[in-house]
């Protein structure tokens, strides 16, 4: 039966045409493109940019941002969003500072920066799945509360008595030239770039963030694949507390500031569509290293870092803009192509 | 009126509930602190407040047609600065042009969103988001990196907000006349009214003839002159600009409009809401140092409030189900 | 009743109307007229054009060609507002309402009265016109009262005091019955009859055959965007239109193969849910089409979905070949060899911006992988194996689904079900808004389904269809099984009057 009908006038073809062009049309092409100019224009316009050394540093201003971004990119994915990043981190931050007064030792402090933000991302998670709830509000919400608690408990004081043996983890480097954070950042990239990308779940993620009825009506655990993610988020925030903590060696409750709408950005610059359903880890990446690059040249030629904003805020809009527009003129041609074959049946 | 009844009117409209609780709040303040309650020192709390309600309307108009706009406090800093950089270099103006260059500034910020948000077709979450950068880092272009001072500002145009015009002071009366419009507008005009049409059936309201884009626009547009007129008020009541002025403020406008009961799934909220929302916060903030209290506790207490109101937003905007079996009529046939 | 012999006057002529999307021609050089104090039955097959024509005469698509008269003025619509101005006023199938608003502004929303000199809203007047609107018809809604309160049926009538506010020439009822009960449509049918005799042209879409010869004074038959047909409706009966609107016999649509029908496979007995459905008990057996008929909302959807583990009922129990089983989860479901072909085809079924591949493998990924890493060739295999034999027509397996024909992507989210190998298959309105073609194959493969000893439920609230193809039809009407019918005896006259909620004749 299904023989005959293979053989029906009509045959399909395993997979889409490989054209050169349409690699070219990638988000992840257009980024990398970007990064090489920006790499190009930086290494012509100050001597000190291509120094081993001074790129390898240049990673601290991002590293822990961006380690926050991988997990964000699947909850944004999904549909979500967390706003409460940055404030997870200053919770986390100030939950290690009591654990450092009480002489708690260096692994110790790690898994109270970690446990802090599962619990964080657990509460999250639990508001916006189990209640129901937008998952805007309710990180604003937690944005402010989670803040607010850092603001309680250190007022205007600070932490700065933290054990020289947790150095390491914010100013180490390996093989004594590549900062130790963004090594880890690039194996978490690599970790959820497979998870997201080759497995089971990752093709969920995108059933879910494309259409989650349709998801669930397909037997997916909807709600439980968003509680996670929002846990996976409040973990990698507890963890970059741990390397930022690490790195300035303080803790105040006004740490890492503004930190959610920068990470947003790497996100969605990163092409993830902030309405959910596509984006990819590799873009993510591009992004986080291009914002990283334009802010190490910026230094270079001391510019100040408020500047890049103006930089970084354009290059979200633009960027998002050109494929709708281009979207907007090819659907266009299509139906005048269309109408054109009617005319002439 | 049964209980019932008054269950109802506090669950399903968030006003008087919320009204309720702010006097509650200053009774018991005032149990405490007599001198709380004084017109001097609530009509203090409104002043201190102004600012963040008339942000939280505008903030409002845009929630309701299910957008968000996260750039209204970069705004308030960009058109803040560029007032203050114009009364320094002209120092001679009535402050009526501050007032006027600060609506234009802010309207053409404002413009700029909408023209992303409703022509291009941006979600508006990451225009906000981007033009929250630019924003923020074009007050640092304009200004060099440099504050503007109490004295180098002219003093017509930093004594304006505070000097008082039949007891209140004029910032207290510039809220007084915007809110009313704001009510006006969206109650009594039909553009006001085909907000809410749009936050609350999009397509419907595109079948009822609403133009959606223009509505947009405007929305965006006038959300972006509130601002700018903030950014003057706001710098000439501190008498100070500079590059983080209102930081993070936008969240705290967007938590106002939560606390009123607005819904930010759109076609959901009211001025009243949104004005005692914003009142309610700026209760708490000005009742701890009363009460002795650390002004530490203020952002753990509006976190906590902010996730309560989410909450009973959720509640009381749960559609019923569908009661397709009419159980009476079955047992009567 | 006395008619006027004289012909009335036109009050809207259409003519050569073409609009074209992409990947669709959606109308083709349609001509129509309706007359004052008329009622014209514009009839179709879903995606024949019908809603098409409706958003063109009411300025929310722009026709790609022809040419539209009112009062024999020409007219050119830019924008909905143009059209009521003009004189026409449609109620839109879709629900659309503004639930958090009155009842009074949802009637006026878009064209509130203002107060004279002042632009601001006359809320006074408005409220009192509206309850003007709400007398005429004699309907009891508070103007006051907010939407979201509203039963579906006030909603329904809603959407007629909406048209009437527009004081319009020709008011255009898109399938305004389509959820009411009985009683309610016979109120419809006394404004309609109002509407005609204060010398209105009316525009009557519906399915429904008996309210078309009940009501209408001509017709107009659409099939695939193009006019087949139009005339007196006093010259044609039931079969005619049903041949001019579908293009070929029933017989061709409608294929139904006899399959012995085995032992009962799959029970469901007092399934009850707080607000969807209650006490519903029936059986199905192997190699049997069961149809389910009913009126949308008569809860047939949300029974479905409850066998099937999405929603959970409050009791009720599920026997599967004599054993009692518990389904809490579709994933529960699948394993016990059930799977559910949703209504919502974009919402619920397909998930439209991923391709033909991973849609077809969701439900069996895990299968299709290593230890959890995904493989693309045993995915393209079984992908494969299930287009062909629904013969999916694609330009390859990576294609967006939401690229394909509305029959395609059916079949694909038929396919991604089928590769479950269920023994059950509950298929809820599996031909809705799908060409003639298309829905022809879909019910072949039904009986190829039977054939193999499958076992079929059909949600349907096509008439035709159910008739057509189900051996066994059980009829819902609010929430219950009202009556059961089998292949003899499933008359249009016993499913429907038993479906609007009478008891039957007999």
């Amino acid at each position: 039966m299904s023989a005959t009908r293979e053989t029906e006038r009509y045959t399909v073809a395993d997979k889409a045409k490989w054209s050169v062009w349409s690699i070219f049309q990638t988000w992840e092409v257009i980024l990398l493109t970007l990064l090489v100019f920006v790499f190009i224009v930086n290494s012509n316009t100050s001597p000190y940019f291509l120094n081993t050394y001074n790129l390898a540093d240049a990673t601290f201003n991002f590293s822990e941002k961006a380690i926050i971004a991988l997990p964000m990119a699947l909850v944004i994915i999904m549909r979500d969003i967390d706003i409460s990043v940055a404030s997870i981190i200053a919770l986390c931050s100030m939950l290690m500072g009591l654990g450092a007064e009480a002489g708690i030792g260096v692994p110790g402090l790690i898994m109270i920066g970690l446990a802090g933000g599962v619990a964080a991302g657990m509460f999250n998670g639990f508001l916006v799945t189990g209640l129901g709830l937008p998952a805007i509000v309710v990180t604003i919400g937690t944005f402010t509360l989670f803040r607010g608690i850092a603001y309680v408990v250190l007022g205007d004081g600070a932490v700065t008595t933290y054990p020289a043996g947790l150095r390491f983890f914010g100013q180490g480097y390996v093989f004594g030239i590549i900062p130790f954070e963004f090594i880890l950042f690039l194996l978490l990239a690599m970790v959820f770039g497979v998870l997201l990308h080759f497995t089971v779940i990752g093709r969920r993620i995108y059933a879910i963030g494309n259409n989650p009825i349709a998801a669930r009506f397909t037997g997916i655990a909807v709600n439980r694949y968003r509680f996670v993610a929002f846990c996976l988020v409040g973990m990698m925030a507890g963890l970059a507390a741990v390397l930022l903590t690490s790195r300035i060696g303080s803790t105040r409750p006004n740490i890492a500031l503004g930190w959610e709408l920068e990470i947003i950005t790497m996100v969605v610059l990163g092409g993830v569509n902030i309405l959910g359903g596509s984006g990819t880890i590799p873009g993510v990446v591009i992004a986080v290293l291009l914002v990283g690059m334009v802010t190490f040249g910026f230094g270079l030629l001391n510019i100040p870092g408020i500047i890049m904003t103006v930089f970084i805020g354009s290059l979200l809009i633009i960027t998002i803009s050109i494929p709708i527009l281009v979207q907007r003129l090819r659907d266009r041609a299509r139906l005048r192509a269309q109408q054109a074959e009617v005319g002439t049946d | 009126m049964t209980a019932s009844d008054l269950r109802a009117l506090l669950t399903r409209r968030r006003e008087p509930a919320l009204a309720l609780l702010i006097v509650v709040l200053v009774v018991l303040i005032g149990i405490r602190a007599p001198f709380f309650v004084s017109i001097d020192s609530l009509s203090g709390v409104l002043t201190d407040t102004s600012i963040l309600m008339m942000l939280a309307c505008a903030e409002m108009l845009v929630i309701l047609t299910r957008g968000i706009d996260l750039s209204l406090a970069a705004n308030v800093a960009f058109t803040g600065m560029a007032v203050a950089l114009l009364s320094m270099s002209y120092p001679e103006l009535p402050v009526v042009a501050y007032i006027v260059s600060a609506l234009l500034i802010g309207l053409v910020l404002g413009a700029f969103n909408g023209f992303f948000v409703a022509i291009i077709g941006i979600p508006p979450i990451v225009v906000t988001l981007g033009t929250l950068s630019m924003f923020r880092g074009l007050v640092f272009v304009i200004s060099g990196g440099e504050w503007v001072n109490r004295h180098e500002m002219p003093d017509i145009y930093q004594m304006f907000p505070m000097e008082t015009f039949l007891g209140l002071p004029h910032l207290l009366w510039v809220a007084v006349t915007v809110i009313p419009m704001f009510w006006l507008f969206m109650n009594h005009t039909k553009a006001g009214r085909s907000l809410y049409a749009i936050g609350g059936n999009p397509q419907a309201a595109r079948y009822v003839g609403i133009p959606i884009e223009a509505r947009l626009f405007m929305v965006y547009a006038i959300a972006g002159m509130i601002a700018g007129l903030c950014g003057y008020l706001w710098t000439a009541r501190f008498a100070v600009a500079y590059t983080e002025i209102a930081i993070g403020f936008e969240l705290v406008v967007i938590a106002a409009c939560v606390i009123g009961g607005v819904s930010i799934a759109g076609g959901v909220g009211t001025i009243p809401g949104v004005v005692l929302g914003a009142l309610f916060l700026g209760l708490i903030a000005n009742a701890l140092p009363v009460m002795g209290w650390s002004p530490f506790w203020k952002q753990a207490i509006s976190g906590a409030v902010i996730l309560i109101a989410v909450v009973l937003n959720s509640r009381s905007h749960k559609r019923q189900g569908k009661l397709i079996v009419r159980r009476d009529e079955a047992t009567a046939s | 009743m006395v008619r006027e012999t004289a012909p009335k006057p036109v009050i809207l002529e259409v003519n050569g109307l073409s609009k074209q999307f992409p990947g669709v021609k959606a109308l083709d050089d349609v001509s129509l007229t309706v007359r004052a104090g008329e009622v014209m039955a514009l009839v179709g097959e879903n995606g024949a054009g019908k809603s098409t024509i409706v958003k063109i005469l009411t300025g929310i698509y722009k026709p790609d060609g022809g040419s539209i008269k009112v009062d024999g003025t020409s007219v050119n619509f830019v924008r909905p507002s143009d059209s009521w101005l003009a004189g026409i006023s449609a109620i839109h199938q879709e629900t659309s309402v503004f639930e958090e608003l009155t009842v009074a502004e949802n009637i006026f929303m878009g064209h509130q009265p203002t107060k004279p000199r002042v632009p601001l809203i006359d809320w006074r007047d408005m409220h009192q016109r509206a309850q003007e609107i709400l007398d005429r018809m004699d309907v009891p809604i508070s103007t006051r009262a907010l939407v979201r309160d509203l039963s579906v049926a006030q909603r329904h009538i809603l959407g007629v005091a909406k048209a009437l506010s527009h004081d319009a020439q020709v008011v255009i009822m898109d399938e305004p019955s389509a959820s009411l009960s009985r009683r309610e449509i016979e109120q419809l049918m006394v404004i309609v009859r109002q509407l005609r005799d204060e010398g209105k042209g009316v525009i009557f879409i519906s399915h429904k055959f008996d309210e078309i010869f009940e009501i209408a004074d001509r017709y107009t038959v659409l099939r695939d965007g193009e006019l087949v047909g139009d005339g007196d409706i006093s010259d044609v009966n039931q079969d005619d239109l049903v041949k001019l609107m579908v293009g070929r016999s029933l017989d061709e649509v409608f294929p139904k193969v006899d399959v012995p029908i085995g032992e009962v496979v799959f029970s469901v007995d007092g399934f009850t849910h707080d607000t969807e459905f209650d006490d519903i008990s029936f059986t199905l057996r192997k190699g049997e089409i069961l149809g389910f008929y009913g009126l949308v909302g008569a809860g047939r959807s949300e029974l479905m979905q409850a066998i099937f583990g999405i929603t959970h009922p409050r009791s009720g129990t599920l026997v599967l070949d004599g054993v009692q089983v518990k389904i809490d989860s579709p994933v529960e479901a699948m394993r016990a060899g059930l799977a559910y072909v949703p209504e919502d085809r974009q919402h619920q079924g397909a998930i439209l911006p991923m391709s033909i591949r991973k849609n077809m493998t969701l439900p069996l990924i895990e299968q299709l992988s290593h230890r959890g890493f995904l493989n693309r060739r045993k995915q393209l295999g079984a992908t494969k194996e299930m287009g062909a034999r629904l013969s999916v027509k694609a330009a390859h397996w990576d294609q967006q689904v939401e690229d394909l024909s509305g029959g395609n992507q059916q079949k694909v989210v038929i396919g991604k079900w089928l590769a479950t190998r269920p023994r059950i298959i509950i298929l809820d309105e599996p031909t809705k808004g799908i060409d003639i073609g298309s829905k022809a194959a879909v019910h072949e493969f039904m009986g190829e389904l039977v054939a193999q000893g499958l076992s079929v439920i059909l949600v349907s609230s096509e008439l035709e269809e159910v008739r057509g193809m189900a051996d066994r039809v059980i009829v819902m009407h609010e929430g219950r099984i009202r009556g059961e019918f089998n292949r003899r005896d499933a008359t249009p006259e016993n499913i429907v009057s038993v479906a609007s909620g009478l008891e039957l004749a007999a």
